[in-house]
């Protein structure tokens, strides 16, 4: 075959330029399965690898990311006012949520694969298929409107501190995904806290809020448009009267479900046309995203199973409490609102953070949502608790299984 | 009945996911009665389908297709998800049926019967194959020797008093040496008609232990036993717990044991015999209680001053260390003895012909093969020589062995001392374009990311050498459990190996493993981990500790 020749030619010598044989040896062992032949041991291995496994749950969040980029797009004409159908305008709010989204993409990747790279090289190992995953998922739980650098620097810690301190892919204590979620949040807490960072594009403008338009829009994409007879961006709109952007979980915080089915109506949140992170608003494609990671037996179904009966358990506690507004939200609807999915689906399953003995799988889950429910409703100061009830439970894992493996082996010892 | 099933499982999950989708719009109210409605047309459809299905089967027995009428039913009977399914010929008592596990279909079946020519002319023993063996082992013959079948080769210095035996008469024509001048091979060119040492067995009925120990360490028998932990050979002062035999290998391409023993069955049961005079405990003896299989020969069956066990399930239900693991299982400080079951009747023609009997009936499988079968031969055998003629590639490799947890060997080598098979199978030493993402040719695989085995069934696998992907660290979890039949952690234990933590390594439950039982996660492992290598490093350790 002669593209694997010629891409064995223009190798690179390993100890002249290690950086650029890592980097080469990165992209031939993506585009070619290497010849390696069992030595030792089993004479025939299964077919999966770290590789397949890491791209199924990427591809399970692919519908994530399309409806991330209209989302962004849809939300920012409706805090405007104009084409507030769903279906309505279609090719202006892709076209607004792709030129959100592909930055973010982009500076995700060049900054986390970069220090992955450099310590791949740095270490003599081959590039590992961690990031692939993380840096999938770091631009889907980000506000769209999030400064590039600070971006950078929130992967850049996630990466390096989170991962590569510890060791590199398999040896991280906390999901790489959310230590850069949760570096945003407390490191630049006024950057991204408020109603209207759930919404794109728009900028104070002394009489209230109004959409506010690069060159990319009106010059280039309202030059296209124009020439298929569509409509176009136009600068200078105002956001509606009484635009807040807040998402359905400030509300419920503020008045109970009432309060937010008075802004949302059940069907917005189930289907995702509401403000919020990237690719967590819509609830089926996030079930679809599920139905992949559980027919390919990537993902523990018990960690889900577990979450969700634990969430939905604090959820009832809560309304047999219900001593504020946000209590008394019905536990069903809890649901509705906020990350759960997308938490249960791509979070809490990252078998490197999560428990790693199946009994241990069960507990972890469980506590995740019981711990995440509390944060959220419990807690003023954050707007969703499954970010830090995982980060917390991810801690937790270890000592977790620890107990679980004790028990196993005092099992054993009495046996004797 | 399977598929019908699905279908219900399914059409029960489009009805549930359909009804949070006409809720949605609803108030709280409507959201309790919309819920009502889709419980209630579930019960209607499930008792629609009940005495639908009840129909069916009425109808069927009228009609005479079918007797127990379940056939026709699309419901799985409650018993049959209850209750293990236990072959008719398996006894109620004593059945462990193992759910975990894995079984890889391969082609190249050995067929039952035997190859009319060809055969081994040369054997050999590897000291090696004999784990704490120390690296030169004292020989006692020199090149050019002729010796008899049963006349002492070796001994290790360590325990001098047993002794390794020539499997077959002839001239020993090389004594191989490797690094560090160790001895790697005694190799031994055979008689056309064998000459067998004259042995004097005891009278099995009143003879002391101890004369049965002493015979046994002379003549050659003590080399088929082999103890749990460590699979060293036992040392002639231990007493073990029990005695362990499985009489079925369920590895991919294995021998079908009952057809090893047909014609022996009389070695077999004297065997078993001297086997209860050794042990205080029992002789076990696990036999195949797998669905679909026929009922194993008498020779198992009915095998006298055993206690049976039949077990049940994928691979690796027939290896003796699972079955040990749920009959017997062994605390820190036990012996567990265990043998094959063509090592049980060489240990019988020891004491009803008076003879070293070495004989294999080994099994030759693989894909590669002009033709799968039986060779009739001896311990030790020529791997070379077996295989002549007999190959559609000559880009393969050998292994003595099955493909989990067999030895690659070249052609010139000879079959490992405890081995009665071979394996063949291709080498997989070529770059695939995105092979791991879109691979062009089927592969076995536990994941159902390869849509073959979920779409076909069981399909048999023309399988390579190939690693189908590079070594990473641990990152998947839960994997190795899933193909383990044993109550232990797999990846933790590995994970104490490696950093030395005996106590724990302990704990978990080392000395229940040997390298055949880890070798299903290994073949599973995402990351490629060599999990064999890493479990003997333990065992090792483990050994020189004590």
């Amino acid at each position: 075959m002669g593209l694997l020749e010629f891409c064995k030619r223009i190798e690179p010598d390993k100890k002249k330029s290690p950086f650029l044989h890592t980097l080469y040896d990165g992209f031939f062992t993506f585009a070619f399965a290497p010849n390696t032949v069992a030595k030792n041991g089993v004479h025939i291995h299964d077919g999966m690898d770290l590789k397949r496994t890491m791209v199924v749950v990427v591809l399970a969040m692919q519908l994530c990311y399309v409806f991330g980029t209209y989302n962004i797009g849809h939300q920012h004409f409706v805090a405007l006012g104009i084409h507030t159908g769903i279906l309505d305008a279609l090719h202006l709010k892709f076209a607004y949520g792709l030129v959100k989204i592909l930055p973010i993409f982009i500076v995700t990747h060049v900054v986390g694969l970069g220090i992955e790279f450099y310590f791949a090289a740095k270490k003599g190992h081959a590039i590992e298929e961690g990031f692939l995953v993380s840096g999938a998922l770091i631009p889907l739980i980000m506000p769209p409107d999030i400064p590039l650098w600070i971006l950078a620097m929130a992967v850049a810690f996630a990466v390096w501190i989170g991962k590569e301190a510890f060791g590199g892919t398999g040896m991280n204590i906390l999901n790489i995904a959310l230590l850069a979620r949760v570096f945003v949040f407390f490191a630049y807490p006024t950057t991204i806290s408020g109603d209207e960072v759930w919404v794109a594009g728009l900028a104070d403008q002394g009489a209230g809020l109004a959409a506010n338009y690069g060159w990319i829009f009106t010059g280039f994409f309202n030059w296209l448009f124009e020439v298929f007879g569509w409509t176009t961006f136009t600068a200078g709109q105002m956001a509606v009267d009484g635009f807040s952007g807040a998402t359905p979980l400030s509300l419920a915080y503020q008045g109970g479900w009432e309060a937010v089915t008075n802004q949302y109506s059940t069907s917005q949140m189930f289907w995702g046309t509401i403000p919020g992170s990237i690719g967590e608003t819509s609830k089926p494609l996030i079930f679809m995203g599920v139905a992949v990671l559980l027919l390919t037996k990537i993902a523990s179904w018990r960690i889900m199973l577990s979450m969700f009966i634990g969430a939905a358990t604090m959820a009832m506690l809560l309304n047999v409490w219900g001593a504020t507004p946000f209590m008394e939200v019905p536990w069903f609807y809890q649901f509705y609102m906020g990350s759960f999915f997308f938490a249960m689906a791509f979070m809490a399953t990252d078998p490197v953070t999560a428990a790693s003995t199946n009994r241990g799988k069960w507990i972890y889950g469980f506590l995740i949502g019981f711990v995440g429910m509390i944060v959220r409703v419990l807690n003023p100061a954050y707007p969703e608790g499954w970010m830090l009830a995982i980060l917390f439970m991810n801690v937790f894992a270890p000592l977790i299984d620890h107990y679980v493996l004790e028990s196993n082996i005092s099992k054993r010892l009495k046996r004797a | 009945m399977k598929s019908g099933f699905i279908t219900i499982v399914l059409s029960i999950l489009t009805m549930s996911y359909s009804s949070p989708l006409l809720a949605q719009t609803a108030s709280g109210g409507d959201y309790l009665f919309n819920g009502l409605i889709a419980i209630a047309a579930l019960l209607i459809i499930g008792i629609v389908l009940l005495v639908g299905d009840n129909l069916v089967k009425i109808e069927a027995k009228k009609s005479g297709v079918s007797n127990t009428a379940d056939d026709y039913s699309i419901l799985p009977s409650f018993g049959s998800l209850v209750k293990q399914k236990k072959p008719k010929f398996a006894a109620e008592e004593n059945f462990v049926h193992l759910t975990k596990g894995h079984d890889i279909l391969l082609e190249g079946d050995p067929e039952e019967q035997l190859y009319a020519q060809g055969g081994s002319k040369t054997f050999a023993v590897y000291p090696q194959n004999f784990i704490g063996m120390s690296p030169i082992p004292k020989v006692e013959v020199e090149v050019g020797a002729e010796v008899k079948a049963g006349d002492h080769l070796f001994f290790d210095k360590k325990s001098p008093l047993i002794k390794y035996v020539a499997p077959v008469s002839g001239e020993v024509i090389a004594v191989n040496r490797g690094a560090k001048r160790s001895i790697a091979s005694v190799v031994i060119l055979a008689d056309k008609e064998l000459k067998y040492r004259a042995l004097t067995a005891p009278a099995l009925g009143n003879c002391s232990r101890e004369e049965l120990v002493n015979f046994l360490l002379d003549s050659g028998g003590w080399t088929m036993l082999r103890q749990r932990p460590f699979d060293t050979i036992p040392s002639p002062e231990d007493k073990p717990k029990s005695i362990f035999i499985s009489t079925f290998d369920s590895a991919p391409l294995a021998p079908d044991l009952d057809f090893v023993v047909e014609g022996r069955e009389a070695s077999f049961q004297k065997g078993l015999d001297v086997l209860s005079l050794l042990t205080e405990g029992f002789v076990h003896l696990g036999l195949d209680g797998r669905a679909g299989e026929l009922e194993p020969s008498e020779a198992f069956t009915k095998a006298e001053s055993v206690k049976k066990t039949w077990f049940s399930g994928p691979h690796p239900s027939g290896n003796v260390g699972v079955q040990i693991h749920h009959v017997d299982p062994i605390n820190a400080g036990d012996k567990v003895w265990y043998l094959g079951v063509q090592e049980v009747m060489t240990l019988g023609d020891l004491f009803l012909h008076g003879k070293f009997n070495a004989e294999r009936l080994v099994a030759v499988g693989g894909a590669e093969l002009k033709e799968a079968a039986y060779h009739k031969t001896y311990l030790g055998a020529s791997m070379g020589d077996l295989l002549e003629n007999n190959l559609t590639n000559d880009h393969v490799r050998y292994i003595s062995g099955d493909v989990l947890s067999g030895k690659a060997k070249a052609a010139d080598q000879h079959m490992n001392y405890y081995d009665d098979q071979i394996t063949v199978i291709e080498e997989g030493d070529n770059y695939e374009m995105f092979g791991w993402l879109l691979p062009l040719s089927p592969r076995p695989s536990l994941s159902p990311t390869f849509a073959t085995a979920t779409l076909f069934g069981d399909v048999k696998y023309h399988p390579n050498t190939n690693t189908h992907g590079e070594e990473r660290a641990f990152v998947v979890t839960g994997q190795y459990e899933k193909v383990l039949p044993m109550d232990i952690y797999p990846q933790h234990l590995m994970k104490a190996i490696l950093i030395q933590d005996f106590e724990r390594m302990e704990g978990l439950g080392i000395f229940e493993l040997s390298e055949e039982d880890l070798a299903l996660c290994e073949f599973a492992c995402t990351s490629k981990q060599p999990l064999q290598k890493i479990l003997r490093d333990g065992l090792e350790l483990m050994r020189e500790q004590l």
